[in-house]
């Protein structure tokens, strides 16, 4: 029953980091029709920036105002990139065919890959040299559990809330909504379709570099730009959009934690090697079975 | 050449020129092959990179059958190379275990003969896998697709990994017969491989590809991809299968894919493992770069650019750290300036001929859009 617990909890903390990345790309993938390859690049980043934030300012064992501050830093920082990438990649192919836009995905992903790894180098920043935050251990129902991972549920948590209450709350949320279900449309109704779209990639990319710097925090390292555990995380975390059915925010949460808890669950009672195959034949299995997701409305293909 | 003599020749030509137009090629692709082998000598560097351009040139060309004249995006390619390589080597060596009571090699007919029996085996295990994964994901729309397929070659990777040590010929009898095939040696790789392969098989591999490839996209089949890649749905409307013919382009790939995994597989030889780890979605992206840059759809633009992609990291193994980056910034721009790859659906022997007048130059214009 401990164990049971444990693989629980730990799960809810790995899926709600999953639940904060897969955000980022349904709601791209909700307004553009595209997967966006480079997100899970930004969530690199997010670490890398807050990382490197945290040695210059010499915050490595921060208050909790001082980490929060990080965080903010962090996001902003992604939030231009992310800016940046739609600027410049894909928005000189809005009307090209949605194959061009995914390869050029590719390109940018790869092209931040490499260009970090030339800039913050190739070596694993490891526990030591991250920003400590306490380490108080808390116990729910007997079971420990490390602060770390209860910061990082109440931030993916509180994030999410503040997503869902830009989305439905807000004039911009609002256009966000339009644009999602017709671009040419919303554009007629006088939205600002180019610039809905900037602030969607804005959005995404700040919540992917809070998910990057608590994934940082939780695994206690930050391997190296180009490591392919960072796309693998980050097409896991799409894999759970698609789970909760894509374009759908609540989906993308209920996905994020389906993931975590059964990659949690698989690690725990069966084996660790198949843990990096639980996504992907929850993907197949999801799409051969219900194709539009847990919570996604069912398409019908228009002539 | 053959094409436009294929486009002309009416329907009821005599038989010995269509017994002649079939058996020239394959007489051509052997020669080739021969003097391939003869000229150069194994074991040095130019081997060694022909070797790579051949393994490319067959993982792009084949790739492009799906992504280019199918007009759908797969991008797991590297797993279908991973079965056929751990699909042949599994026939070299526990398969030659049981034939000759040794894991050496065979410089025989004999040792040869399992040699090409084992990649036909390869491409086989890759074509199972693609009908597999094509029945069901084929339906979906295209970027599903996409991550299906880079899905399915992560889970190719795990399971590879998760797989027991290679079992030494002392090791042999404790365990029974069949299930032999699934000790693959798991993340360390499959080392114990013998080095079958010479410049002769991978390049009489690369002409038999390229010359399936051809001939399949001037058939009725092929009429059947494009017709899938120019619109599915008026496609469907006239009377094509487009599932089916979906999965026919996917199985078709696999196979070839298998092929050259089994090459790499057979190339290096004993001690030197065929890891899991070569797999992984990196190089299924390489090639797509390869089929993207060529241009979708054109066969001989995929084989150049992948000789040109390989030739390149050759050059520029130097500034390493540069070459991705390079790479990255070219597929970006490409994209942007010139959306159909270096030559678009065309062949390279199309921009030597007048542009009015010839069927394919009109076809050309029409098969403009990609998705």
């Amino acid at each position: 029953m401990s164990s049971f617990l444990q693989f629980l909890f730990k799960g809810i903390s790995v899926g709600s980091l999953y639940a904060l990345i897969a955000l980022g790309y349904t709601m791209v993938y909700g307004i553009l029709q595209f997967i966006n390859f480079a997100h899970s690049d930004v969530f690199m980043l997010g670490a890398f920036f807050s990382y490197r934030l945290a040695v210059k300012l010499d915050w490595l064992t921060p208050s909790p105002i001082q980490a929060t501050a990080l965080l903010l830093m962090a996001m902003a920082m992604c939030a231009i990139t992310g800016f940046l990438i739609e600027r410049l990649a894909y928005r000189p192919l809005r009307h090209a065919p949605r194959l061009n836009v995914l390869i050029t995905a590719i390109g940018v992903s790869l092209f931040i890959e490499n260009t970090g790894q030339l800039i913050f180098g190739k070596n694993v920043i490891g526990v030591r040299s991250l920003p400590q935050l306490p380490e108080h251990v808390f116990h729910i129902a007997g079971i420990p559990v490390r602060a770390v991972e209860v910061i990082a549920v109440v931030t993916a948590v509180a994030l999410m809330i503040g997503l869902q209450a830009l989305v439905f709350g807000t004039k911009i949320g609002r256009g966000m909504r339009a644009v999602a279900i017709d671009h040419n449309i919303a554009g007629l109704m006088g939205i600002p379709v180019d610039r809905i779209i900037s602030f969607t990639f804005i959005i995404g990319s700040a919540l992917a570099a809070a998910a990057g710097l608590l994934v940082a925090l939780t695994y206690g390292q930050i391997k190296q730009p180009a490591d392919a555990s960072w796309v693998l995380y980050g097409l896991k975390a799409f894999v759970a959009a698609v789970i909760g059915g894509i374009g759908n925010l609540p989906g993308a949460m209920l996905g994020g934690l389906l993931l975590g808890l059964s990659e949690q669950f698989v690690a725990g009672y069966l084996s660790t090697t198949f843990r990096d195959a639980i996504a992907f034949g929850l993907l197949i299995l999801i799409l051969l079975v219900r194709p539009s997701g847990l919570l996604g409305k069912r398409v019908v293909e228009k002539v | 050449m053959a094409e436009k003599l294929s486009a002309e020749t009416p329907p009821n030509a005599p038989a010995p020129r269509v017994f002649l137009r079939s058996i020239v090629p394959v007489a051509i692709v052997f020669a080739f092959a021969f003097a391939v082998q003869l000229a150069i000598p194994s074991g040095t560097y130019s081997e060694k990179i022909l070797f790579d351009i051949g393994v490319n040139v067959i993982l792009a060309v084949s790739l492009n059958i799906v992504n280019g004249l199918t007009g759908q995006f797969s991008i797991g390619h590297a797993g279908f190379m991973a079965l056929g390589a751990y699909g042949s080597i599994v026939v070299t060596y526990y398969g030659g275990y049981a034939l000759f009571g040794d894991v050496l090699r065979h410089d025989t007919v004999a040792g040869y003969s399992l040699y090409v029996a084992s990649m036909i085996v390869g491409g086989l295990t890759a074509c199972l896998a693609g009908y597999i994964v094509g029945l069901p994901s084929l339906r979906l729309r295209g970027d599903y697709l996409a991550i299906v397929t880079l899905g399915f070659g992560e889970i190719i990777r795990v399971l590879l990994q998760a797989t027991p040590a290679v079992l030494y010929p002392s090791e042999m009898q404790e365990v029974p017969g069949i299930s032999r095939i699934f000790h693959l040696g798991g993340a360390l790789g499959f080392s114990h491989g013998q080095s079958y392969n010479s410049l002769g098989f991978t390049w009489g591999a690369v002409a038999i590809t390229l010359l399936i490839a051809y001939r399949l996209r001037e058939s009725t089949h092929g009429r059947a991809f494009l017709s899938v890649r120019e619109n599915e749905i008026a496609a469907e409307a006239i009377g094509v299968n487009t599932t089916r013919y979906k999965v026919n382009a996917f199985v078709l790939a696999a196979f070839f894919a298998g092929v050259a995994g089994s090459l790499f597989a057979h190339q290096l030889g004993a001690g030197t493992a065929s890891r899991p780890e070569e797999f992984n979605f990196m190089r299924s992206f390489e090639i797509v770069i390869m089929v993207v840059l060529g241009g979708m759809g054109s066969i001989s633009g995929a084989a150049l650019a992948a000789t040109t992609l390989t030739l390149l990291t050759e050059v520029l193994r130097e500034v390493q750290d540069y070459r991705l980056i390079a790479y990255s910034l070219l597929l970006i721009i490409m994209m942007i300036v010139r959306p159909k790859g270096m030559l678009g659906t065309r062949e390279i022997w199309h921009l030597f001929r007048s542009r009015r007048s010839t069927v394919n130059n009109r076809r050309s214009t029409f098969t403009g859009e990609g998705a």
